[in-house]
């Protein structure tokens, strides 16, 4: 299929552009048009990939990538930081009415798995949040769906309220509510009946059952395999019912699942969890940054990603080692590289990245606690801009105000003064070295 | 216009009123939106140049056509743009309605969209596909068709797995008036199977539809589950089964690529039934699967009723997507 050649294709244009040292708006067209053509197959609406392209182009051309040293990771960066903004933060909270009970209304069209969900949630529910749920069959139209709801029920050992295939959908959730309040079952989850969103009849039903149980959440069940069309689904339940989240189902098939992006982009409604099986307890949290990857292909594109994550930082690790040979370091460019340490993880990787510094002995196996990292910031933190500018100036009164501002002991200010003068010295002897002398060692104050 | 001409006379020759109006009621949604924005498109942009074949680009993946078969269409039109020297989007409007309905056609037999019936044994139709597609529901459909006709139909309940399953079919069984061959819910699905045949035989039926649950098509050993009902079939009845249908959901994506081509690996799948074709979505990626796996649908989903099953018939298909269109060309 075509998108398995994608992180391939990616690949060639990445390194097309990365063979040129710098990226012209052509390179750019090439690299989106790759990443559109990724989006497409993965079913995200053409309409999002739109606009998504033309955000992703007006970041690309910028500066920041024309002054990059691998621009064309660059660009794959800047798309997945686009597609993880616009998939949002991980939302998998379910309301809590007032006053009891908490009522789910569960809808989408048909096949989506509404009733295999509405059992996963109550398990869940049971399970996580050590409520007890009724489950409420009000899909009175497809043959045996009642049957079905109501072995998910005997399976979970959880009630489940049915009238029949006579009663009215709206009846059914009425009386649902008050059985509820009789048997105190602090959540009513509401198995509707699959429809189509361009049913007018079938849509009031759900708006009528809306009015008249008020329910706290409104979920609407997308497979996930769903095309293009799943703008117009979410968009119209959306607009009818103003749902309150979505839950994507079906997510362990091998979708790329683009209908997730679509969804989120149109309705602005968080996806909260997503179906990872047939068993009853594959529920599970949705996560959005995960969803981003696998929308563009995962694995190998990922891969590529942290790669130019590490890249982006060259371009400051060249300022810093400008700095150095100028030896005009300050704690606010310490502090700066702090900030980056701490954004990329792992510390040896700044190290690494300090010209000359990964060649050096004591360097290579270096161990570092990250936990001093907080009071060496707080230190820091607490200085003035003078201060950081010109340690120098610093005296017995300066010292103690910043310890005290830092809620650390005025040793410990001294230790750090005395190993950042250190470490400067280091640097003016690092920046020897790479001429061909030979350096002593270094050590970072919050080594 | 010769091309039209051949399309719409072909679709008259059929002389299958009835079914052409389903199609049009049923895909009126699709088909509005569908030929409505083509002829957008055409409206908007007098001239044949790139901005063009980009809208026509989007136009066509909005309908689920896929990317590669759109990249390879928009190739081609360009091409046939150029060597025939077409400047008015006009004039290009034939030439998109031509390629589209060649990738539907291909070099193929065009008769291949009937089921294949053994005229005096036991036909024995599988029916497979994803989660939610609508298998039990396209089974209940088949039987009320089929017994229409004078089969004597039986079901199988082979779908043991999901709740509620083997009850759903009973309820399509009750409402075609054919019996249904059913164990206990959890049983072995090639063991229900195997019942229904032997069933069917003892009660000289002509037709046994087999239900399955509904799988995901990267779950291997489900699939090896599958594998192994289609042997046991294999085994009893030599040439069996028949058909295997594969049950498509318009609604889906790209994914539909994938799903044919497992379950095609897995059990030889013969036809598609395209469900769920009443709604907006526009199940464009048949269009790719003919073309690139040369499975053809067999039957559309229009609707929730018994009768809402129509034999696929691909110029009435072709003639829904491309009403409007057809019709402007004749003025």
């Amino acid at each position: 299929m075509a998108f398995e050649g994608l992180a391939d294709r990616l690949q060639s244009t990445i390194k097309k552009i990365t063979g040129k040292g710098k990226v012209s708006e052509q390179d750019v067209k090439e690299m989106t048009r790759e990443v559109r053509l990724a989006l497409l197959e993965a079913d995200v609406n053409f309409k999002v990939v739109k606009d998504l392209i033309k955000r992703i182009k007006e970041r690309a051309v910028g500066q920041e990538v024309m002054e990059s040293l691998t621009p064309g990771q660059q660009v794959i960066k800047v798309v997945k930081e686009e597609l993880t903004d616009l998939m949002g933060g991980e939302q998998s909270k379910i309301a809590v009415a007032d006053r009891a009970p908490t009522v789910i209304m569960m809808v989408g069209l048909q096949g989506a798995g509404k009733t295999t969900t509405t059992g996963k949630l109550a398990n869940l529910l049971r399970k996580k949040h050590n409520r007890s749920p009724l489950l409420v069959a009000c899909d009175v139209y497809r043959p045996a769906a009642i049957q079905q709801l109501e072995t998910l029920g005997t399976q979970l050992n959880m009630p489940v309220f049915s009238m029949g295939t006579e009663a009215n959908p709206v009846d059914i959730a009425t009386k649902a509510i008050e059985k509820a309040k009789e048997e105190h079952n602090d959540y009513v989850i509401i198995d509707t009946a699959g429809r189509l969103h361009i049913d007018n009849e079938l849509m009031d039903e759900l708006q009528n059952i809306k009015s008249s149980v008020k329910p706290d959440e409104i979920f609407l069940v997308v497979d996930s395999m769903t095309g293009q069309d799943a703008v117009n689904v979410a968009e119209s339940f959306n607009e009818q019912l103003d749902i309150s989240g979505v839950v994507l189902t079906k997510l362990d098939g091998d979708t790329r699942g683009g209908a997730a992006l679509s969804i989120k982009a149109v309705t602005d409604k968080p996806i909260k969890f997503a179906g990872m099986g047939e068993k009853l307890d594959q529920l599970e949290a949705f996560h959005p940054e995960r969803m981003a990857s696998r929308i563009l292909g995962m694995g190998d594109v990922l891969s590529l990603i942290e790669k130019a994550q590490t890249n982006v930082d060259e371009k400051q690790a060249k300022e810093l080692e400008e700095k150095m040979r100028t030896a005009s370091f300050t704690f606010d460019d310490f502090l700066e590289q702090m900030g980056q340490v701490k954004k990329m993880g792992p510390l040896e990787d700044i190290l690494s990245m300090i010209p000359g510094a990964g060649k050096m002995k004591g360097l290579k196996n270096a161990q570092i606690d990250e936990s001093q990292l907080t009071s060496v910031e707080a230190i820091i933190q607490s200085m003035t801009k003078k201060e950081r500018q010109d340690p120098d100036i610093m005296n017995a009164s300066r010292k103690k105000r910043i310890a005290k501002g830092s809620g650390t002991s005025v040793s410990q200010v001294n230790r750090l003064l005395k190993q950042f003068g250190e470490m400067k010295k280091m640097m003016k002897q690092m920046t020897n070295m790479q001429k061909g002398k030979k350096g002593k060692g270094m050590k970072f104050p919050f080594m | 216009m010769g091309f039209m001409d051949k399309l719409k006379n072909k679709f008259k020759q059929n002389d299958k009123e009835e079914v052409s109006t389903k199609y049009k009621e049923g895909m009126a949604k699709t088909r509005n939106s569908f030929s409505g924005k083509i002829n957008d498109l055409i409206a908007r942009y007098r001239k044949v140049d790139e901005d063009f074949f980009e809208e026509l680009e989007e136009v066509l993946i909005s309908a689920d056509v896929g990317v590669t078969t759109v990249m390879d269409l928009i190739d081609e039109l360009k091409m046939e743009v150029k060597r025939q020297n077409i400047k008015d989007t006009k004039e290009v409007k034939e030439v998109i309605s031509e390629k589209l309905v060649e990738i539907y056609y291909g070099d193929d037999d065009e008769e291949m969209e009937e089921l294949n019936i053994q005229e005096n044994n036991l036909t024995v139709i599988l029916v497979v596909g994803v989660n939610g597609v609508g298998k039990t529901t396209s089974i209940g459909k088949m039987a009320h068709k089929l017994k229409e006709e004078g089969k004597k139909v039986v079901l199988a309940a082979g779908d043991t797995f999901r709740a509620g399953a083997i009850e759903q079919l009973e309820v399509w069984g009750e409402r075609a008036e054919v019996d249904v061959i059913k164990q206990s819910a959890g049983s072995d699905p090639a063991a229900v199977i195997f019942d229904g045949i032997k069933a069917a035989k003892s009660r000289d039926a002509d037709v046994l539809l087999c239900d399955t649950a509904g799988r995901l098509q990267n779950k291997v050993n489900l699939m090896n589950e599958l594998s192994k009902v289609k042997r046991v079939i294999e085994k009893e009845i030599p040439g069996a089964p028949h058909e295997v249908l594969l049950v498509l959901d318009a609604t889906t994506g790209q994914n539909a690529m994938s799903q044919a081509k497992t379950f095609s690996e897995a059990t030889d799948v013969s036809g598609i039934v395209l469900t769920k074709l009443d709604g907006t979505a526009k199940g464009g990626i048949v269009l790719a699967i003919r073309n690139e796996l040369n499975i053809p649908v067999k039957f559309v989903g229009l609707g929730e009723q018994v009768t809402d099953l129509q034999a696929f018939n691909a110029h009435a298909f072709v003639y829904g997507l491309f009403a409007d269109l057809l019709e402007e060309s004749d003025e």
